[in-house]
């Protein structure tokens, strides 16, 4: 593995374990794609507030229990079902519970791995709802991991596209969704279904072999704008106009 | 009635559910009995007896009659405590059951004394092998469980006893007690009854000889822990909620020992319960190798003997307590697993 990892000044993979594990749901939180088998099947709700709180506070067990219930009531769940087991809840409830548990340590960056993907479209709804809020209330940067761009464009202020590992495009969702300067961002675009399709439109080709990626930029075998120089030269990322970024050798086409 | 779900509640409806167990194996072994070849009564007195004294024995035995009328009268003995009398050399005439229970304790001993060196083993390797995934311990180790369970516990008990009784002399080859006095009978087991007397040096005797029989029962049972206890954490250390909980910055330790390790545990408390039932196969041969004397020399002398009466009485009393078994295994699975509790 190679690269970095900035957070507020500091790079993450520098260091060591313990200070690792402080930073993990102090300072980032993490939810998932899949809350049913998320929480420990044999311990209490509260018992998983607790633990987390006492791994990183020296408070007293009465207020650890306080701030517990109240993370969980603030999740629109009753504060009697705390001494609760996982199984005795729903899916949404879950992933409520992983964003309260996600949330009880105040962190300032909560990744969202594809919050919604594994729950109902009703509660997907009230999910978002809940991290919308969360971003004022908190204010907590949310980081959404997702490829379903009807929520990039209801939560996220700025979007990064990736394709095959790699960062594609980056700007503000504004000037991804009416100026996209990469073929890989307009292609997801043109995806979308709407209303209104008549016939579902397809990015050509299947997501590439990622042992043995493309040459150059590692689009081109799928992009309908490929010349030659794609196949050699790997595209830098340009910002083309303020704070909208893209790999592209031909982006200032799209401008 | 206890609230539903609750500990009690289960295991309140757990018990009643043993009942039927209790009753099919009450039929197998009643049914066993009387389809393997060979007359315990004409066994019994290998054709030195007159016509008129084989048919009085049988009468006596009830074993003249219809088999639904033998059975009837077979379950309801059973039920009231009554297995019959002995019709053997040795306890001729003596209540079956009182004979039992006063063997039972010598093979609880060794039961509990085989299953607590298993544990300990098994578990330990298990743990070992399983956090240290295809590294040279982890193939050693599973070498061991494959290698030990397939032993014969015979052979094992006669290897230990020529290493550690023969060669070594540290623990004695054979019997429960020897040298002082045996301990005063209160629950049967040695060890527990000379603690309960304030007799260190009873107790110490005791273990002695205790140690080669538990050991070789012990360690025949531990290879299945190891692969049981390995196969489980190895699924529970990658699972979901072991990936969330560190991503929560809970420290390493607790995150193997309440989240992998326990949840690990689960399938491996039911396997020992089905475990049991080898244990007590495997304490015959034990007891018989260490002249341990307890329920399992008491079956082989009965067999020897044709005391039918007595056969029968161990074999209920081996089910019984494996059904009993089964009960405490689901008990303890509910007391770590509140998804089973209801």
């Amino acid at each position: 593995m190679s690269g970095k990892i900035f957070f507020r000044g500091r790079d993450l993979t520098q260091l060591s374990n313990q200070m690792y594990r402080r930073i993990r749901g102090e300072e980032i939180a993490l939810i998932f794609q899949d809350p049913m088998t998320r929480l420990n099947p044999l311990m209490r709700i509260q018992d998983h507030f607790l633990e987390e709180i006492h791994a990183h506070e020296s408070v007293s067990s009465t207020e650890a229990r306080t701030r517990a219930r109240e993370a969980l009531v603030s999740m629109g769940i009753h504060e009697t079902r705390i001494r609760n087991y996982p199984h005795e809840f729903s899916g949404g409830m879950r992933q409520r519970i992983m964003i309260a548990l996600a949330l009880v340590l105040k962190p300032s960056l909560l990744i969202a791995d594809e919050p919604t993907t594994s729950l109902d479209v009703i509660v997907e709804a009230q999910i978002l709802e809940i991290l919308q809020d969360l971003k004022e209330a908190y204010h907590m940067s949310l980081l959404l991991i997702t490829h379903n761009l009807g929520i990039v464009a209801e939560v996220c202020d700025r979007v990064a596209v990736l394709y095959a590992g790699k960062l594609v495009e980056l700007g503000s969702v504004r000037d991804i969704f009416h100026k996209p300067l990469h073929p890989y961002t307009q292609g997801l675009l043109a995806s979308v279904i709407h209303l209104e399709t008549k016939e579902l439109h397809s990015i050509e080709g299947s997501p590439p072999d990622l042992i043995a990626p493309p040459s150059g930029c590692r689009f081109h075998p799928r992009c309908s704008y490929a010349q030659p120089i794609c196949t050699e030269r790997i595209p830098p990322l340009v910002e083309f106009e303020p704070g909208h970024f893209a790999a592209c050798h031909f982006g200032d086409k799209f401008l | 009635m206890p609230k539903t779900g609750s500990l009690a509640a289960y295991a309140v409806t757990r018990l009643f559910l043993s009942l039927p167990m209790l009753l099919i194996l009450l039929t197998i072994v009643f049914v066993v009995l009387r389809v393997i070849p060979g007359d315990p009564i004409a066994a019994l007195f290998a054709g030195r007896a007159p016509p008129d004294v084989v048919a009085a024995t049988r009468h006596q035995l009830g074993l003249d009659l219809p088999y639904w009328q033998q059975y009837i009268n077979y379950v309801a003995a059973v039920l009231t405590g009554n297995l019959g009398t002995s019709i053997g050399e040795s306890y001729h005439g003596k209540s079956v059951l009182f004979v039992i229970l006063d063997k039972l304790p010598a093979t609880v001993e060794l039961a509990i004394g085989a299953m607590i060196v298993a544990s300990i083993i098994g578990i330990a390797t298990g743990v070992v092998s399983g956090t240290n995934r295809d590294k040279p311990s982890d193939v050693a180790l599973r070498l061991y469980g494959t290698i030990i369970f397939v032993i014969p516990v015979f052979w094992l008990g006669q290897i230990l006893q020529l290493i550690f009784a023969v060669g070594l002399g540290w623990f004695p080859a054979q019997l429960r007690f020897s040298g002082l006095p045996s301990p005063n009978q209160i629950t049967g087991l040695y060890t527990v009854d000379s603690l309960l007397q304030g007799r260190l040096d009873l107790f110490l005797v005791a273990v002695q000889h205790l140690v080669l029989p538990s050991l070789t029962l012990g360690l025949v049972l531990s290879g299945f822990f190891t692969k049981t206890v390995r196969a489980n954490l190895l699924r529970t250390v990658n699972a979901d909620y072991v990936e969330a909980a560190r991503a929560r910055g809970i420290p390493e330790g607790r995150i193997i020992s309440r989240y992998a390790f326990k949840n690990a545990l689960i399938p491996v408390v039911t396997v020992l319960g089905l475990q049991f039932a080898i244990l007590f196969a495997g304490a015959v041969l034990t007891e018989r190798t260490f002249s341990w004397d307890g329920m399992g020399m008491l079956l082989l002398k009965s067999i020897d003997s044709a005391d039918y009466p007595m056969v029968q009485g161990v074999i209920v009393i081996y089910a019984l307590i494996i059904v009993a078994l089964s009960v405490v295994i689901d008990v303890i699975n509910g007391l770590i697993d509140p998804r089973v509790r209801y």
